[in-house]
């Protein structure tokens, strides 16, 4: 029962590095783009649910939408301010401006809250489930979070695949000029992909504090660094490769933890990712990105 | 009367100036050759009219309307298409879907399914292929995908850059026939192409681009009587 208790726990701490890898791979798709401030957005959102349910004492549900309203503001102002104007520099230098709103971020939450780990109480209020005459117990939050990171793949495919913006998003994502030539509004679509994964970053935050519950201004970036490992790990650019990278990474940290040692278990994570991108550099659902022009 | 003017239009890749100040017009109801070598600016004057590269100096006048720092994408619903060199296709998405893309500016839902319509009885190659990967098809196919994808906008212009580019012999007269009916049907036409005999053979007007200048313009008929057109342009 021990391994399937951990076993389990890595799928939910996979599902959250699913819906953060959701953010990066695509930004990174549509706006051809490393966002790594990307995790940050994830401490924004944790903190913006803090301040309402343990300092204002209103009802978590009323902090996660403020919370994903406040990342999707701040996730589209950030394009807007820092990234738009770089669109036709180099990569590298789209890269330097993301690392610096990354430590923006961290040191703006550092000023308004300290460097002090705050208690964050879980946004899941449900019992626990308890099986096999109480030798397995999951947690509810693990049950939710697998759950809304299912809700979240399902409502996402179908919105890639059913809505106009979804399919403009597609076209911007294989050719920005072809796109633009068929009456897309470029901008705007990429608006709309920083937008939708500010919102996942939004509720991986609800969901990532709520299983672990210490609060820093530097809660987001290791949780960050690995959701992008897990989409550069299922394909970089893909969604079901986020979800794939996402879950496979969680298990294996968690098992690494378990069985092997908790300080090693990063070490093992990203040297796995190694292995995989010497064998497939695309990752495991990864198609070759042809850059254009 | 004039559906598109260009003026002294200069444009720069970088410090490199690949249009030197040319000056063109396209009448309306017209099929308009833009002939040149390789590499005399005929992409980046079509790229230029439609916003993917940004014009230096000079003036782009479409309808009465100085749409030089239009953005691209709006032009679309003004009536513009423009058929790319490369075709570029969405490689990814079905030909349904690609066809779809062409009308993303349209609302009027009922008359796009009438416009599909009349693109498949037109391409009944990409009724027979509309689910398939649009990356799956041969070149002449993907070619006519692109014009397809053009024609679901009905635009009152269409760009062409180069649509007979790498295409069989049989293909390259298929292409042809089809501007023709495009034409017929009412949408004037400026056509870039390599392929001077058989841009010329369509025309009614012509313009010849020299790195970046035009250096001939007239009858396209006449053009193809024209001695040095023949040495430079139709010998094969
Ligand atoms: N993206 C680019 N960057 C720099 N120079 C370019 C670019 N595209 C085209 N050029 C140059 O501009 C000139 C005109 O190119 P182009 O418009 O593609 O010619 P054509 O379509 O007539 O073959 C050429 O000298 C070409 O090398
Ligand atoms: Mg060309």
């Amino acid at each position: 029962m021990g391994f399937l208790s951990y076993f389990i726990s890595g799928v939910s701490l996979g599902a959250v590095y699913a819906i953060i890898a959701l953010g990066y791979t695509m930004v990174y798709g549509i706006a051809r783009m490393l966002n790594f401030a990307h995790g940050d957005i994830i401490m924004v959102g944790g903190f913006v649910i803090f301040t309402i349910v343990s300092t204002l004492g209103m009802p978590p549900l009323l902090g996660i939408i403020a919370a994903v309203a406040a990342c999707t503001v701040l996730g589209v102002t950030t394009e807007r301010v820092a990234y738009r104007p770089l669109r036709e520099a180099s990569s590298l230098a789209v890269l330097i401006t993301a690392i610096g709103v990354s430590y923006l971020l961290q040191n703006i939450a550092l000023l308004v809250f300290g460097s002090n780990p705050r208690q964050f109480t879980s946004v899941v209020t449900l019992p626990n489930l308890v099986l096999a005459g109480g030798a397995l117990t999951i947690s509810s939050t693990t049950i939710v979070t697998i759950i809304s990171c299912i809700i979240i793949m399902i409502a996402l495919t179908a919105f890639i695949n059913k809505t106009k913006i979804g399919q403009a998003m597609l076209a911007v994502s294989e050719d920005r000029g072809a796109a633009s030539l068929m009456g897309i509004d470029v901008n705007k679509t990429i608006a709309v992909t920083f937008a939708i994964g500010s919102a996942l970053a939004a509720i991986a935050g609800a969901l990532l504090c709520s299983a672990y519950p210490s609060l820093t201004p530097y809660t987001g970036s290791m949780p960050g660094i690995k959701a992008f490992t897990a989409a550069v790990f299922g394909g970089i650019g893909s969604i079901p490769g986020a979800l794939i990278g996402g879950v496979i990474l969680g298990v294996i940290e968690n098992l690494s933890k378990a069985y092997i040692s908790s300080q090693l278990s990063d070490a093992i994570v990203f040297a796995v990712l190694i292995i995989v991108l010497l064998v497939r550099p695309t990752g495991i659902l990864g198609r070759k990105i042809n850059e254009k022009v | 009367m004039a559906i598109l003017e260009v003026k002294d239009l200069e444009v720069y890749y970088g410090v490199i100036q690949a249009i030197k100040g040319i000056s063109f017009t396209v009448n309306q109801g017209e099929i308009i050759a833009l002939i040149g070598a390789n590499g005399a600016g005929k992409t980046t004057t079509l790229q230029t009219i439609t916003g993917l590269i940004p014009a230096k100096a000079g003036k782009i006048i479409y309808n009465g309307t100085d749409i030089t720092r239009v953005p691209g994408y709006k032009l679309v619903s003004m009536g513009i298409a423009h058929v790319p060199e490369g075709r570029r296709v969405f490689a990814e998405m079905t030909v349904l879907q690609n066809l779809r893309m062409g009308a993303y500016t349209r609302r009027d839902k009922t008359e796009v399914e009438e416009t599909l319509k009349s693109i498949y009885q037109r391409f009944p190659r990409l009724e027979e292929r509309k689910n398939q990967p649009a990356g799956t098809l041969s070149g002449g196919e993907q070619q006519m995908l692109a014009m397809g994808r053009a024609l679901m906008s009905r635009p009152k212009l269409m760009l062409m850059d180069e649509p007979s580019m790498g295409l069989s012999p049989i293909y390259v007269n298929e292409i042809f026939d089809i501007i023709k009916e495009i034409h017929k049907s009412g949408t004037t036409v400026l056509l870039v192409e390599q392929n001077a005999k058989k841009a010329l053979s369509i025309a009614d007007e012509a313009y010849v681009l020299e790195t970046g200048k035009i250096v001939l313009s007239g009858d396209a008929h006449e053009m193809m009587d024209n001695e040095q057109v023949k040495k430079a342009y139709l010998s094969e």
